[in-house]
């Protein structure tokens, strides 16, 4: 099995077609609705964590992309910001995955995009309020 | 004192400083000094030993003077951008603390509570140069009359802003974990349940006071680095306890001395004086210092060589022993080598550890305090007194 947090970006004209369902449908994907902000006629949200077999998700990551969503995995949307990050490292205790971490040289603490997945514990939890979250 | 091979004064290295012909170091860089050429040969070839912290501490906070209105105020209660300051100084003058957290804020209501902004984000904001909203409140005197007044106001709106911290840069700290079966939130960060992860807080070799540690060199007068400019120790700091349990190299093992700092807040930067919001606790400031170590003879040459390896710290349970109070029961002790490697071995389990002062931070300090003093544009303080050791008969 293979689960997966994305974020769904649907562009104004496309926001009140039913296209998510199915993903359930034709997909054989289950999913678990993380966030939503919807409004009629007006760039939508969605962030929904996905289950199914890495085939079906790749397919139907692809069929939301055809009909013109953007797709992304979550954790692309969790960033460290530079300029307000102080290396404090109070990070690595509390990150599950080990995205953020310290460099033994230099002794700053790198965000590594690939291994987050995108809980946004640290969002909160930075004292410096460093790492963002940028969904829309 | 006799004794010492190798003699230097205060006034003597100033001249070189003055000249541009002192040699500068930074405390990770004697390390090995030391080590290839032993404490007197590097006490020949060194002046002074630059060091750095940069960690939330919490005793920190700011004395303001915002002039007078018209018509005038004695302002009685004070805030800064809904962050109370405490107005009972004088009608004019407040002191605003770096913990205060906003007004209104729902603090740990909604449990972890976020803390968003405080006392510390005040002075962040002040040093920034970013504009705040001053509201002052009177009860009305002859002189007084006004009883209220607000105005958007920047550091340079402001007569004096003096930064004054009552206790900084601890010489040494806890390493602390969690025994509880549930996560808590702690000021020394999130602490994972049944042990799961250890935090710690000095920058180890680099920390000011790990540096000298009887406080042969520290005293009211030492010219620091402070928040990005030159600072002084006032005195020492609350809590200052220099009868602790020492190592053979006279490193505490525990918390004990702390320094008082001053200095104007106005030539400070942002850089260097960061707000911060701790998770289900409330708010800080992360401050930075830097101490520069003179290194008067081959004992402080000794001194500032000391590594991580050979400074040790207490593990205390924040779990359920310390909120408790009392006396705190060690789980072991452990040096700030195996802080920094990443994990910690404790009743035979391993333990990831996780820093919440900077040392990429406190480097940098180190650097740029010796760079000031090359340049000859940082001077040293000649402590008028010096804080109070066990060696000394006070
Ligand atoms: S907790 Fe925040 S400021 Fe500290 S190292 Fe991590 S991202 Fe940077
Ligand atoms: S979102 Fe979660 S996994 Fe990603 S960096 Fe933050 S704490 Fe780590």
């Amino acid at each position: 099995m293979y689960t997966k947090k994305i974020v769904i970006r649907y562009p104004a004209d496309v926001v009140d077609q039913p296209i998510v369902y199915r993903l359930v449908k034709d997909f054989d994907l289950i999913f678990n609705i993380l966030k939503a902000r919807v409004f009629p006629r007006r760039e939508g949200l969605l962030v929904l964590e996905v289950c199914g077999t890495k085939e079906n998700f790749d397919r139907g990551v692809h069929f939301l992309k055809e009909k013109g969503l953007r797709v992304e995995p979550l954790s692309k949307s969790v960033k460290q910001n530079l300029e307000k990050c102080v290396h404090c490292g109070a990070c690595i205790a509390f990150c599950p995955t080990g995205a953020l971490h310290l460099d033994g040289d230099s002794m700053m603490v790198l965000f590594d995009a690939e291994k987050c997945n995108g809980c946004e514990i640290c969002v909160s939890a930075c004292p410096p309020r460093a790492m963002e979250v940028d969904l829309l | 004192m006799s004794g010492h091979r190798v003699q230097k004064t205060y006034r003597e290295i100033n001249e070189k400083i003055k000249q541009g012909k002192a040699v500068v170091v930074t405390a990770e860089e004697m390390i090995d000094i030391v080590q290839r050429h032993g404490d007197v040969e590097a006490a020949k070839r060194i002046d002074v030993v630059t060091t750095g912290t940069f960690a939330p501490m919490c005793s920190s906070g700011a004395f303001l003077n915002f002039g007078h209105a018209s018509p005038r105020i004695k302002a009685m209660k004070v805030w800064l951008n809904d962050v109370q300051a405490y107005g009972g100084v004088a009608a004019a003058d407040c002191y605003i603390g770096a913990t205060e957290v906003a007004e209104g804020d729902p603090l740990n209501s909604v449990y972890p509570g976020e803390f968003h902004y405080g006392g510390g984000h005040v002075i962040e904001d002040l040093v920034a140069g970013n504009v705040i909203k001053l509201r002052a409140e009177g009860y009305g005197t002859d002189c007084y009359p006004a009883r209220k007044f607000e105005k958007n106001i920047t550091i340079r709106d402001l007569r004096d802003a003096v930064l004054f911290n009552p206790r900084n840069a601890y010489q040494n700290y806890n390493c602390a974990v969690n025994m509880s079966d549930k996560t808590i939130y702690t000021y020394m960060g999130v602490l994972r349940p049944r042990m799961g992860n250890a935090n710690y807080s000095t920058s180890g070799q680099l920390s000011p006071l790990f540096n000298d540690p009887y406080y042969k060199t520290i005293g009211i007068g030492t010219r620091i680095f402070l928040g990005g400019a030159q600072g002084y120790v006032a005195w020492q700091g609350t809590q200052h306890n220099p009868h602790v349990g020492r190592g053979e190299n006279g490193v505490p093992r525990g918390g004990a001395g702390t320094i008082a700092t001053i200095g104007d807040l106005k030539e400070m930067t942002p850089e260097w004086l960061v707000g911060a919001s701790f998770l289900g606790y409330g708010v800080s400031l992360y401050v930075g210092i830097g101490i520069p170590i003179p290194v008067l003879n081959e004992e402080m040459a000794r001194y500032a060589a000391v590594k991580d390896e050979d400074i040790f710290t207490q593990v205390y349970d924040y779990g359920m022993d310390y909120p408790k109070g009392g006396e705190l029961k060690s789980l072991g002790e452990v040096s700030y080598g195996e802080l920094r490697s990443g994990s910690i071995r404790l009743h035979g389990k391993v333990i990831p550890t996780a820093p919440l002062s900077s040392y990429y931070k406190a480097r940098q300090i180190a650097h740029v305090l010796k760079n000031w003093i090359e340049k000859g544009a940082f001077l040293l303080g000649e402590p008028q007194k010096l804080l109070s050791s066990e060696l000394s008969s006070e």
